[in-house]
């Protein structure tokens, strides 16, 4: 790598982050601080500009650089990863966006909230909705450190220190300044960037293989050294049952993942009624799934044109194999094209991180001002200082997660991804699915539902092989490994389900006709939105 | 479509019937019709036929099973999930979601598990380099487009008017109950 990339890159990004601080003051001129303003962008965004945004939120640098890379790597077994992650936006389409929409104001814990004596389920709804979102983050800043790290050529730990130390204080500026709005006008940019960026790449590799994809297949195949088997499950998950039983669980995790998580419930509060948020839900499907589509040819392409090998020596995980595409792509090393080429995609993959974590902090910030502050101290909280409790917030979380992300760079990106998924899945899909559907649920089943979920997700986590007992693990050194799988969500997921069912029929409250009504009533006419 | 606009208007013309939003009710424009500014405009219109070739039947009205105007703010939800108008509105989308959800839920998961347990099956060719797990793998892509679509479709022909209609008289009886009770 040359010192052109680096500077064309920098130069690249640098323009991505004036662009976005310009929209961040430009918003900010005309704020009027309300809590309206601050998390739900004023609820005004056009379903257009929702469906981007909420394609810029999910699409993250996991999928753009870590996926592609999985498939350059395992072929097949990294598509598998792809069908989870869209497939799972049915789940959001069908049971969770217009209801939300229809029943919140600003968080998931709003919508349990209305029917459930409010103070515990808030804060349990509000603690789980900042952990699901600062494991998602740390998952994030990892990926701005190692990035960094491999696209700009330095190594040395203090470049990647200082990276995840300014992307954590770009997204503070971002969030704590321009709120909802500014986040999702950043959210836009980034999306309409790296689907252009995702597009040209495709059309490249396409135009490489004259249009005829059997061919790039069977090239991709040949050159990965596996031959048919590239092209068929097992490359990665086909060992001992252990690792396939875990890649259901992750399966299941990204499933039903997505619609728990709480930076993208909170995207549907932007828009002003039930059926903009299932058309913005539409258009992110239709965003989401072309994205997805053009990854895996590019994760094919990256493994005909640079082959595994080059791909495996640059980053073990596969993770520069976009961008090495692209250098091979534009006329190889050297090449003013492969130049211009690679630094475009070095600076969409941060425009991306950027926004990602724009987004994270904006949602863990509300679920701290929204639902843990307002219900600890609420007499004296009025809904204006719950906003400037907010901008604070979104400070306290920019500094822990600077703090884990430094401490936890060594993990591997995908995997934490994962693991916010199934915990999203287990501490806040089963409590969200009882609240809308089940007439009989009460406080208790809500307050169990979250804590059933949460407590076995992490107590698994910490039990498993990554945190300790394997060479790879956090601490390789200590053997408290007692469970097998790495992404717990097998068995958390269903346990959050059982909770919350136990808590409910053991409860000795019996669930309130009227509210339920009001919550079904409301969350299918949306009469009485916000 | 027009007339059963019509029909929501009569039913309206109450002694309840004051508010800003009934006004616009009246005028003639389509866009204007739901005189709510959250409310966009529909992106191909109401008139929309359903599969049948017939306009999508319009539910009742939940007003007209009011019980009077002492109720209290808190029954009114209650009053109208017992209408008929709510039920309808929440089995269509019931009858759509339950299915569906069941659907793509077992598809994925026998994909899943067909991909980790069964890798054999998966990697028989089918024509060239594509295999089996290849048009699974786009049959998934496929079939959420597809639900996508259809459940779009679905909630716009089947639910959205209906729904609308219950939303303003929702509202309509909460601000009588709070007025009754003040």
């Amino acid at each position: 790598m040359t010192g052109g990339h680096q500077t064309l890159a920098l130069l690249l990004f640098s323009a991505f982050v004036a662009v976005t601080l310009g929209i961040t003051t430009w918003v900010s001129r005309r704020r009027r601080g309300s809590a309206e303003e601050f998390y739900a962008g004023g609820r005004l965004f056009s379903p257009m500009e929702n469906g981007f945004a909420i394609a810029g939120d999910y699409m993250s640098a996991a999928s753009f650089l870590g996926v592609t890379g999985l498939i350059a790597l395992y072929g097949y077994d990294g598509l598998l990863y792809v069908v989870g992650f869209l497939v799972a936006w049915l789940v959001v389409l069908f049971l969770v966006a217009e209801l939300v929409r229809n029943c919140g104001r600003f968080t998931l814990a709003d919508v349990v909230a209305a029917r459930m004596s409010e103070r515990p389920v808030r804060i349990a709804a509000g603690t789980s909705s900042v952990t699901v979102s600062v494991l998602y983050l740390v998952a994030q800043m990892v990926g701005a450190g190692s990035l960094v790290a491999l696209l700009l050529g330095r190594t040395g730990g203090a470049a990647r220190a200082w990276t995840v130390i300014v992307v954590g204080a770009l997204m503070v500026i971002y969030v704590s300044l321009g709120g909802m709005r500014a986040t999702t006008w950043i959210q836009i940019v980034k999306a309409v960037l790296l689907l252009s960026g995702t597009v040209v790449l495709t059309v490249l590799v396409l135009l490489r293989f004259h249009g005829d994809f059997d061919r790039l297949l069977l090239t991709a195949a040949d050159r990965s050294g596996h031959g048919r088997a590239f092209l068929a499950p097992g490359l990665k998950y086909g060992g001992s049952w252990t690792a396939r039983l875990d890649f259901i669980s992750l399966g299941l995790a990204l499933v039903l993942g997505t619609a728990g998580l709480p930076h993208i419930l909170s995207r549907f509060y932007t828009v002003p009624t039930a059926r903009a948020a299932r058309r913005s839900a539409v258009w992110s499907i239709g965003l989401i799934g072309g994205f997805y589509l053009m990854t895996i040819v590019l994760g094919l392409g990256a493994a005909a044109v640079v082959g595994p090998d080059a791909v495996r020596d640059s980053n073990a995980a596969g993770n520069t194999a976009v961008p090495l595409l692209a250098l091979d792509l534009g006329g190889g090393a050297g090449s003013t094209g492969g130049t211009v080429l690679f630094a475009v995609v070095a600076a969409v993959a941060f425009a991306t991180i950027l926004a990602v974590v724009a987004g994270l902090t904006l949602a863990s910030s509300a679920s701290v001002a929204h639902d843990l502050y307002a219900s600890l101290r609420r007499r004296s909280g009025t809904p204006r200082g719950e906003v400037v409790v907010a901008r604070f917030a979104a400070l306290g979380i920019g500094v822990v997660a600077i703090a884990l992300g430094l401490l936890a760079r060594d993990l591997n990106v995908a995997y934490l991804v994962g693991l916010a998924f199934a915990v999203a899945a287990s501490a806040n899909l089963p409590v969200l699915l009882y609240s809308l559907f089940w007439r009989c649920f009460t406080t208790r089943g809500a307050v169990w539902a979250v804590y059933g979920g949460l407590i076995p997700a992490l107590g698994l986590v910490l039990l498993s092989p990554v945190v300790s007992g394997s060479p790879d693990s956090l601490f390789p050194g200590v053997d408290f490994q007692y469970f097998p799988l790495q992404n717990p969500g097998i068995v958390s997921i269903p346990l959050g389900f059982v909770a919350g069912w136990l808590g409910t029929v053991t409860s000795a409250e019996v669930a309130d006709e009227a509210k339920y009504a009001e919550t079904e009533v409301r969350s299918l006419t949306g009469a009485g939105a916000a | 479509m027009q007339s059963s606009n019509d029909r929501a208007r009569g039913s309206g013309d109450g002694p309840e019937s004051s508010g800003g939003s009934q006004e616009e009710h009246g005028t003639p424009s389509h866009d204007a019709m739901y005189g709510d500014p959250w409310y966009d405009t529909l992106a191909s219109g109401w008139g929309e036929l359903d599969g049948a070739g017939m306009p999508a039947s319009v539910v009742p009205s939940a007003r007209g099973e009011q019980s009077g105007p002492s109720l209290r703010a808190r029954d009114v939800y209650v009053e109208v999930q017992r209408s008929a108008a709510f039920q309808e509105v929440r089995s269509r989308y019931r009858r759509f979601v339950v299915p569906g959800v069941v659907t793509f839920l077992v598809w994925y998961v026998g994909y899943v598990v067909a991909a980790t347990a069964a890798p054999g099956l998966m990697a028989r060719p089918v024509a060239g380099a594509v295999n089996v797990g290849m048009l699974a793998g786009l049959g998934q892509f496929l079939t959420t487009f597809l639900l996508t679509w259809a459940y779009a479709r679905h909630a716009r022909l089947r639910r959205d008017r209906a729904a609308l209609e219950l939303r303003w008289d929702t509202q309509e009886l909460t601000r009588e109950a709070r007025g009754g009770a003040s």
